[in-house]
């Protein structure tokens, strides 16, 4: 593959582009999932691997079925980021107000 | 290369751009902002995709609801003793040495495969009138069921949220 080639592909942004920004994506957030000691940082770490899910969804609804399954799929998937969102935050202020601290690898017991 | 595809470049890179201060920022609040660049981005990705009613809710759900709650979360959970909110990371060689294989594979397999796209693309129509169609049709009832989860995820986080009166 020549710089032709290159700059070609990159003048008209198609459907690897997007698959390639959501494998970007989905890795950061498993970085973050991987290495954040705060559990909310960890949450923000699972938002980032969904909405790169949703650009997957998406984006082979677009380029490759043509049809519109890909958007309501996302749909359901931003359903449950929402729903998964408030009930993670729930627990986590509860174990904040057990514990006293929210990292992850200092909450090792399940009762005091 | 036209405007659109310069515009486009421009919403990439602040997505990613966003999303790795996102990662590697040791102030939780500043990540939180992050995010919400990273989430505008997202949405910015789903108009260019066409798909507007999404970039729409992503908008309202994700910047609206989720972001607002995550920094409530950090408000919350963070000894106001000290002024700065940070937070440590661990383990972060092992990790980048995973996550860059487990990139690295999904990359190169988005690279070499010859993906079905269609030599037409599809006639650009509103996209809310088809997804409601859907929504009261094939995915009749995956739609109920999700009215459900929402409904009993956001009493029982009301519920567990809640402090014990125990006096």
């Amino acid at each position: 593959m020549n710089m032709d080639d290159i700059l070609t592909w990159l003048e008209h942004p198609g459907l690897t582009h997007f698959l390639l920004l959501s494998v970007l994506l989905f890795s950061m957030g498993l970085y973050a999932i991987l290495t954040r000691k705060n559990a909310i940082m960890v949450l923000m770490g699972i938002e980032l691997m969904l909405n790169a899910s949703g650009i997957n969804f998406i984006a082979f609804g677009r380029y490759s079925t043509g049809t519109f399954d890909g958007q309501v799929i996302t749909v359901f998937v931003i359903i449950l980021a929402a729903a998964e969102a408030a009930i993670a935050l729930a627990i986590v202020l509860n174990i904040y107000q057990t514990f006293n601290t929210v990292n992850v690898d200092e909450i090792n017991k399940l009762k005091d | 290369m036209d405007l659109a595809t310069v515009i486009f470049y421009v919403f990439v890179l602040i997505t990613l751009g966003s999303a790795a201060v996102v990662v590697v920022s040791r102030n939780i609040v500043r990540a939180a902002f992050a995010l919400l660049f990273t989430l505008f981005g997202v949405a910015a990705m789903y108009a260019f995709l066409m798909a507007d009613f999404l970039a729409v809710t992503q908008l309202l759900v994700y910047v609206g609801g989720i972001l607002v709650l995550l920094i409530f979360g950090v408000m919350l959970t963070n000894r106001q003793i000290s002024v700065d909110i940070k937070t440590g990371t661990v383990q972060t060689w092992l990790a980048a040495l995973i996550v860059a294989a487990l990139g690295g594979t999904l990359a190169g397999i988005v690279w070499s495969t010859q993906w079905n796209i269609l030599s037409q693309p599809p006639a650009e129509t509103a996209g809310a009138p088809k997804i409601g169609e859907m929504f009261l049709g094939s995915y009749l009832l995956p739609f109920e069921i999700a009215s459900a989860v929402l409904l009993v995820a956001l009493i029982g986080a009301a519920l567990i949220a809640r402090r014990e009166r125990t006096s």
